[in-house]
């Protein structure tokens, strides 16, 4: 299988600054990125099996002694390549706030309680289908220091690996219909609508499970598409 | 207009879920044990060559310590090969993965153990230097940046395809400096995301 990277894929990202978002003022590179080939370097990318994750490292309410509280909810999605092929053995790690919007991470001191039966990292790999599966609990909306009574929509943080270093992808996955979606300049650092879209998961009745959880899915699209053969002499 | 997934930032809470035994300090509130998969040690017992150890600080434009990024690096190993189903070379079976994952510590620093990479097959069969690509993430980085770590001390940087298109008063950014008596051998790159010497990012 060849793939190839077209730089235009990248148009519906953020900008490295995106001055509502106040750190990016000190954190984004103020020279021009210069632009290099794409050489074995960039177009390969760890793989990682089955074997690299344990049975239920996708499964959030399972990592302690009791259950988390909570709504809970079970999140999954196909990882595709932008010709909508999926990405099979892809690697999918996420971590979240737990239902009261409050991290486990000890630099998160937001004053609503923690869980003692909820971590918030879970981690997966696809299967064949480039599926994925997590169980979790709905994180809640954390207020941050952005600007005055800046609140986070209910988000979870996700990590996907494709298959090069160029499809490498750190995102955010939002619910359908959050009111707080006008309010917050990381989710609208993208400013394509369309793209905004991409980044909400929809609810999904068909896979809820009756009397236990509500479903959610996620569809996860990577840069990267099909080579055309004049494209193979790449590498 | 491709429909790929836009990046969002990794925000300042990635540690305890993408560096679980990290550099980074984290309340890890419960007993789950994680298999350590992603990591900032590379070397595997099948890893041959020179064993190197990597170190350096992240500054933002203020030219203070950046706390709460995330460094990934990805190399080939002494023999140039990329343990990756796309390089024909690739060794099977390989444990030696040439990825590798820190978090920085409160001081702004992060390090990797590993093993010194071999040349790499570069544009129209011409070699490229031994070289590591870097990949940052951070708070206040709403998309990841590239970079590449060349070794300072290597003959070989002279001709590499990329580092000879980067204009020459930047190359040095690029650059990991081995520091005089230590063994296994400690390089030190920095990385300044943004200011005077800001580290040359590439566009790919
Ligand atoms: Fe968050």
């Amino acid at each position: 299988m060849s793939l190839i990277y077209p730089k235009q894929s990248l148009e519906a990202y953020p900008k490295h600054l995106s001055p509502g978002y106040k750190s990016t003022l000190k954190r984004s590179p103020s020279k021009p990125l210069m632009i290099v080939p794409h050489t074995l370097s960039e177009l390969t990318g760890p793989v990682y099996g089955h074997d690299a994750i344990q049975e239920d490292d996708n499964d959030l309410t399972k990592q302690h002694k009791g259950e988390p509280l909570g709504e809970r909810i079970i999140v999954h999605g196909h990882v595709l390549d932008e010709d909508k092929r999926p990405v099979p053995n892809a690697l999918v790690e996420l971590w979240q706030a737990n239902a009261c919007g409050r991290y486990v991470h000890n630099v998160d001191q937001h004053p609503a309680p923690l869980d003692p039966n909820f971590t918030g990292a879970g981690r997966t790999v696809t299967d064949d289908k480039g599926h994925y599966k997590f169980i979790t609990v709905k994180p809640g909306a954390y207020p941050w220091g952005n600007h005055h009574n800046a609140w986070r929509p209910n988000h979870i943080h996700f990590s996907v690996f494709g298959h090069s270093f160029l499809s490498r992808l750190v995102t955010q996955m939002y619910f359908p219909g959050d009111y707080l979606f006008p309010f917050d300049p990381i989710f609208n650092s993208v400013t394509d609508d369309k793209a905004r879209q991409r980044m909400i998961s929809t609810f999904d009745l068909e896979n809820t499970v009756p009397d236990w959880a509500l479903a959610f899915r996620f569809d996860i699209v990577l840069r990267g598409r099909e080579a055309t053969p004049l494209d193979n002499d790449e590498h | 207009m491709s429909e790929i997934t836009p990046s969002q930032t990794v925000g300042p809470f990635f540690a305890y879920g993408l560096t679980p035994k990290g550099r980074c300090e984290w309340d890890p509130n419960g007993s789950y044990s994680w298999k350590n998969t992603v990591e900032s040690n590379l070397v595997t017992p099948d890893a041959s060559g020179a064993r190197i150890r990597i170190e350096g600080t992240v500054f933002d434009g203020d030219g203070k310590p950046i706390n709460d990024c995330m460094i990934e690096i990805w190399q080939a190993d002494s023999q140039g090969r990329y343990a990756s189903p796309r390089d024909n070379r690739a060794l099977p079976n390989s444990q030696f993965k040439g990825f590798g994952r820190s978090a920085t510590d409160k001081a702004g620093v992060f390090a990797f153990d590993t093993i010194k990479p071999g040349a790499v097959p570069g544009p129209g069969g011409k070699p490229q230097a031994p070289h590591i690509v870097f990949c940052i993430f951070s708070r206040g980085m709403l998309r990841q940046v590239y970079t590449r770590l060349y070794f300072a001390d290597e003959a070989a940087n002279a001709t590499d395809p990329i580092l000879t298109i980067v204009p020459a008063d930047r190359r040095d950014t690029l650059l990991a400096h081995k520091q005089a008596g230590t063994e296994p051998a400690l390089y030190r790159f920095d990385i300044r995301v943004q200011g005077g010497n800001e580290t040359v990012f590439f566009d790919i």
